[in-house]
């Protein structure tokens, strides 16, 4: 697992990216949910945690399309694939990662371990 | 409407197409394109295919959940719109009758009269273009680029990451003055010299030099910029001549209301060849941006099911978003929403020009209408959000 930040850090309708191998956006909800998923848009190379949160969606900065953060689903194009999602624990007020084991849907051009 | 015919296989054709069927039409649909390939992205290809980080099989805009059912002319060029027949014409004399017409013809890249046929002179629009430059992109040939906005921008960026010895040759005093202002268009062409990329500006070209293949750029001062490749990036002209005897309005683009409905009634037009009524400007405004190209079908498409009698007037409704786009030159992200002409001062409200990493907005008197980020996504996702909402009040 690992530890993101307190959650008194964390305030609804925030995100942040967490550096890891690739990179997780943590989501905070206005509904108070906390919800991760990798950072990366599936699309092209933009990081999600600077997107726009809007109820339990995030809309990708560069070119808007949305991913649903309890699923990962494309909500809206120009993305063809979903995002990983990520378990979130909370323990002792801090915010947890579990990593998904699946494989990550990097877009084109970008791979594991690709960027500084 | 029985058949609609979506004249144009890019970005802006692709999405009109899945807009009619979304939207509920089951008649038959032709897709005509004049290049060979199915749908594919451009923005990458002077990016990261030009570098060599992707393939062409990832650029294909189509998803495997596509179903559009769509009669596919590839390879077809359309050559006119005949209004009386409600035909469209094909180049080997077949005509599609068609109860409605989407134009998605796009634009084509602005060649320089002056490069003749000489070899290693290029323009960068199509997937065959960058394949075509792609093999002459070799580490210490000698690349002049002949325009610094931002096709030229991307070239040379990717170049120099490539090993190339570049320069830019800019014929105005400022690169990107139109788009960005001058003070900013200042700034972001000082990405070039940061990186050891020769910017020229106030300098038109003379002539193009070489036998067979170019050696070098002659600019207007005398100067002889040695080259064994040249990537000319002055603009794009929009594929309008076969409309001429259309009846179909032409301005700069096919001149459109605010919904993309032309001055036929069943036809409406989209992405880089329309130029839709811009209430901001108070004149049909030309926008070559990717993301009006993925919008702005969806629009039209509705306007054109709804058919002429829906009693709304040319500058009702449609589309109140701020054209936005984005560029990535020397691993710096540059982010643009609103129209800069409109501003009469710009500040940087976060970051500095130096640390190329910058918001800036623009307004005209204290009303923002414009906003610029270099790295910053997040605050410029805030500032492009609030211009739309302003924009749409």
């Amino acid at each position: 697992m690992i530890r993101v930040c307190p959650v008194s850090a964390l305030s609804p309708g925030e995100s942040l990216r967490v550096d890891a191998e690739p990179p997780i956006a943590v989501f905070h909800t206005e509904d108070g949910e906390i919800l991760a998923i990798d950072d990366t848009c599936t699309h092209q190379d933009a990081s999600l945690a600077d997107g726009w949160l809007e109820g339990c969606e995030v809309e990708c900065p560069l070119h808007g399309s949305r991913f649903n953060l309890r699923t990962g689903r494309v909500d809206a194009p120009p993305a063809k694939k979903p995002v990983r999602t990520h378990d979130v624990v909370i323990e002792d007020d801090h915010i947890y990662v579990e990593l998904s084991d699946e494989e990550p849907n990097l877009p084109p051009g970008v791979t594991l371990g690709s960027r500084s | 409407m029985k058949t609609v015919t979506v004249v144009g296989a890019s970005l802006a054709g692709l999405y009109a197409a899945r807009a009619l069927r979304e939207q509920g039409f089951d008649g038959r649909l032709v897709v005509i394109g004049d290049e060979p390939h199915r749908p594919y992205d451009r923005p990458p290809l002077s990016k990261d295919f030009l570098a060599g980080k992707i393939e062409a099989d990832v650029l294909a805009l189509e998803g495997p959940d596509d179903s559009l059912e769509a009669d596919w002319r590839l390879g077809s060029v359309a050559t006119a719109l005949d209004r009386t027949a409600r035909e469209v014409v094909l180049a080997g004399g077949e005509r599609i009758a068609s109860d409605g017409v989407v134009v998605a013809t796009g634009a084509r890249a602005r060649s320089l009269a002056e490069s003749g046929d000489l070899a290693g002179v290029h323009v960068l629009r199509t997937l065959d273009d960058a394949h075509a430059l792609k093999v002459e992109l070799v580490p210490g040939a000698r690349l002049v680029v002949i325009g610094a906005g931002f096709i030229g921008g991307e070239v040379a960026s990717t170049a120099k990451a490539l090993g190339l010895d570049v320069t830019v040759v800019e014929a105005m005093p400022t690169p990107l003055a139109g788009p960005l202002g001058v003070e900013m268009g200042a700034v972001v062409s000082g990405l070039h010299e940061d990186h050891g990329v020769r910017l020229r500006c106030g300098v038109g070209v003379r002539s193009l030099v070489g036998r067979g293949n170019v050696e070098g750029v002659e600019l207007a001062d005398g100067t002889l910029l040695p080259a064994d490749v040249v990537v000319v990036g002055i603009g794009a002209t929009p594929n309008t001549e076969w409309l001429a005897q259309s009846g179909v309005q032409l301005g700069n683009g096919v001149e459109c209301d605010r919904q993309g409905r032309t001055s036929l009634p069943g036809v409406v037009a989209v992405g880089d060849c329309a130029s839709w009524h811009e209430p901001r400007l108070g004149r049909p405004h030309r926008v070559e941006h990717w993301t009006g190209a993925m919008e702005r079908p969806a629009v039209a498409v509705a306007s054109l099911l709804r058919g002429p009698d829906s009693g709304s007037s040319p500058t009702d409704g449609g589309d109140s978003k701020i054209p936005y786009f984005w560029s990535d030159q020397y691993d710096v992200r540059i982010q643009f929403a609103g129209h800069a002409a409109q501003a009469d001062s710009v500040t940087i409200e976060e970051g500095s020009a130096e640390s190329r990493s910058l918001l800036a907005v623009y307004r005209r008197g204290d009303v923002p209408v414009a906003a610029l980020a270099m790295n910053q996504a997040r605050l410029f996702g805030r500032w492009r959000r609030q211009l739309n909402a302003a924009a749409s009040a």
